[in-house]
């Protein structure tokens, strides 16, 4: 059992190589499919998200020559050429397999560290490979502890817990007021690229009414449909200001957008119920004297860009603790590898006597005229048993042993001392 | 037997609070259920300990200080489990639970303070002081909720987030667990003051005016003042917490001054 990895990530190749090695679902399939039927791998995986593609597989017994085979399959399928790409990518074999991928799951290795999104990426690229059977028994394990050591990083780490884009403090913020938001509403006002970071963030949160406002009415009619958002005419905030709990502004305007004025007869409109204000406009959008109002907690970019640089900083206080993690499960695959390569060692290893004990018996007993069929059987079968007592023993002794190397280097000495090079498994 | 108890309730307490600031700080449900479990278990020794020291002086927790300020921590822990259960929020844990130990050290530390036995007996008289006791320590639980609920608004507004905002409750959350612990405390106060009134009628020589009968009145209407006020437009959030806050101030001068010094007849409750 040898696991191999090739790929490239955002550290290895820039966006435009990336881009060019990417897989949809269906060529992340096709090229698994590709890589089994040509026997460079036994069992294979395509992970493929905007910042990795990584090919991994199980590579058959005795072909060490898998990984180059992998890159050149890149290059073909990819119509790339090799100069290109070879530089970008990156090998790992067994063990460094298995904790890349763990470090993977976790979200050590995203480019925003700690990102819940890859766990999912991977959930899904491994439902897709085992439901296309391209994944065998060794990938399955593989990926399970993967996404269970993803899960465990997450609950037990601040890792995952501390949001780090504008947005999402934006919407963590929110929550600390009124908790969870699908029973609450949202007016985002600008229908731009941040107002769709924001809305992708207020509908993760099933937000529970969604009004839309924009200079361009077109525009906004646009976006309220991409987004099932309610339109809201440009101006008319005395209406629009009395419904939501949440707004977000980021419009590109030179004047203040949202007075104090405006904002008082609002919160006597709606009664005082608290508001969560994002200013994401600059210049700002929302007067500065707004925060001061009762029950209304305004924040403008710079004070969420702020909160995202505090929380990079301890997440990153956080990366040894997951990296404990990881190297724990990664201890527990190898321990499971270990066991069932000893299981293999010793099943060879029985073969291998039975076989010299048929030999050796045809030899001695050659001369001997005196021993019927039966006796002969017999001798045969008390030799099996004792070949079975002396394997047994030894191996109940090193499915016992803890210590996970001294388990590997009992398998090597009975590979080294018993079997021959033909014979290894 | 009674020490073991106290020793028990004690670990049990203290070793919840370190759980449950810890998992202020982690955010791993395991601890938090953990925490809540080690309350449970301090709940049900308290309880016990409380029992076997009625049983050892033949007389209720309440007729003196030390029995009154344990049957408070006790109350006061019952009514926040039953929150915490409620709300499904575990987080107020870490502020609720050095008040409770507080009482109860101070109950089992303070040098023995017995004060003239009441005339009052009976039932009724028992469910009057009991009842009491529950609305005072849900009132200083709804006093909590407020003062967490201001010092995360006060955060939230100078936007100095830390480490521990991210895992607070939020606020109209905090809100609605001080509007269910004061209705809890209505309830119980307005029911435990008409069976004092009771209790008072059935006694053969009646006391003349209580100086606490009319600060009680006060405390239930600025109570219900506060539950009011806290669904309108001018008071909801910050200023009705601050009212919560005050209110509590109020419950504290009804316990310490009025009892100690203007009402003859209320002396620990």
């Amino acid at each position: 059992m040898e696991l191999v990895l090739v790929g490239l990530n955002f550290r290895t190749a820039p966006v435009e190589v990336r881009e060019k090695v990417s897989f949809s679902q269906e060529q992340a399939l096709q090229a698994a499919e590709d890589l089994r039927s040509q026997g460079i791998l036994e069992e294979t995986l395509v992970l493929s998200t905007c910042n990795r593609s990584e090919v991994y597989g199980v590579r058959p017994v005795g072909n060490r020559e898998s990984a180059a085979a992998l890159a050149s399959y890149l290059c073909k399928f990819h119509k790339m050429q090799p100069d290109v790409l070879n530089p970008a990518l990156f090998h790992h074999y067994d063990h460094d397999v298995v904790r890349h991928l763990f470090r993977v799951a976790a979200g050590l290795e995203s480019m925003l560290l700690g990102e819940a999104e890859i766990l999912g990426q991977v959930r899904d690229a491994y439902l897709r490979a085992y439901e296309g059977h391209v994944t065998g028994p060794v990938l399955n394990r593989l990926f399970q502890a993967a996404l269970e050591i993803g899960k465990r990083v997450r609950a037990e780490t601040e890792l995952g817990t501390r949001p780090m884009g504008v947005a999402s403090a934006g919407m963590k913020l929110a929550e600390r007021i009124f908790g969870k938001l699908n029973d609450r509403s949202a007016l985002v006002l600008g229908a731009g690229t941040i107002s769709e970071q924001v809305v992708s963030q207020l509908r993760d949160r099933n937000i529970g009414r969604l009004y839309v406002s924009n200079r361009s009415r077109d525009k906004a009619e646009e976006f309220g449909r991409q987004y099932n958002g309610k339109v809201i005419e440009w101006g008319e905030w005395d209406a629009a200001l009395k419904l939501p709990d949440v707004i977000v502004s980021a419009v590109g305007v030179q004047d203040v957008l949202l007075t104090k004025p405006l904002m008082e007869r609002a919160m006597s409109a709606r009664g005082n119920r608290a508001l969560f204000l994002m200013d994401l406009g600059l210049p700002r959008n929302v007067e500065p004297a707004v925060g001061k109002l009762y029950n209304i907690f305004l924040y403008t970019i710079d004070d969420l860009t702020e909160i995202v640089q505090q929380n990079r900083e301890a997440r990153e206080s956080e990366v040894p603790k997951a990296e404990a993690l990881v190297e724990e499960h990664v201890a527990k695959f190898i321990s499971w590898q270990a066991s069932v390569e000893l299981i293999g060692v010793l099943d060879t290893l029985r073969g291998s006597l039975k076989e010299r004990r048929a030999a050796f018996l045809a030899e001695k007993l050659a001369g001997i005229n005196h021993f019927n069929a039966q006796d002969r059987e017999q001798i045969g079968g008390l030799m099996d048993e004792l070949i079975e007592q002396l394997l047994i023993v030894p191996a109940e002794r090193l499915r016992a042993e803890k210590e996970l190397r001294k388990k590997i280097q009992s398998v090597e000495a009975i590979r080294a001392l018993y079997l021959s090079d033909r014979e290894k498994p | 037997m009674t020490e073991t108890f106290i020793i028990t309730t004690a670990l049990a307490y203290l070793l919840s609070l370190v759980l449950y600031l810890r998992f202020l700080y982690t955010g791993k449900d395991f601890t938090g259920r953990l925490a809540t479990l080690l309350m449970f278990l301090g709940l049900l020794t308290h309880y016990l300990s409380l029992l076997m020291r009625a049983k050892g002086t033949h007389t209720v927790p309440y007729h003196d200080l030390q029995g009154s300020m344990s049957l408070f921590g006790w109350l006061l822990a019952v009514t926040y489990l039953c929150l915490e259960i409620y709300h499904r929020q575990r987080t107020v844990g870490a502020f609720v639970l050095p008040i409770i130990l507080a009482f109860f050290f101070s109950a089992y530390l303070l040098p023995n303070h017995a004060g003239t036995p009441t005339a009052a007996h009976g039932v009724v008289f028992a469910l009057h002081v009991t009842l009491s006791i529950l609305a005072y320590a849900a009132f200083a639980l709804s006093c909590v909720l407020s003062l967490m609920y201001l010092g995360e608004e006060r955060l939230l507004r100078i936007r100095r987030l830390g480490d521990v905002v991210w895992r607070l409750p939020p606020l109209e959350l905090l809100e609605r667990m001080s509007h269910t612990s004061v209705l809890v405390g209505l309830i119980t106060i307005a029911v435990g003051t008409a069976l004092g009134f009771v209790a008072v009628e059935r006694l053969p020589d009646q006391p003349h005016f209580d100086p606490k009968y009319l600060v009680t009145l006060v405390v239930l209407g600025m109570y219900a003042a506060y539950f009011q006020l806290a669904r309108t437009a001018a008071w909801r959030g910050a200023r009705a917490s601050k009212l919560c806050v005050f209110n509590f101030v109020l419950v504290v001068l009804s316990f310490t001054v009025v009892n100690l010094y203007l009402s003859p007849h209320h002396r620990y409750f």
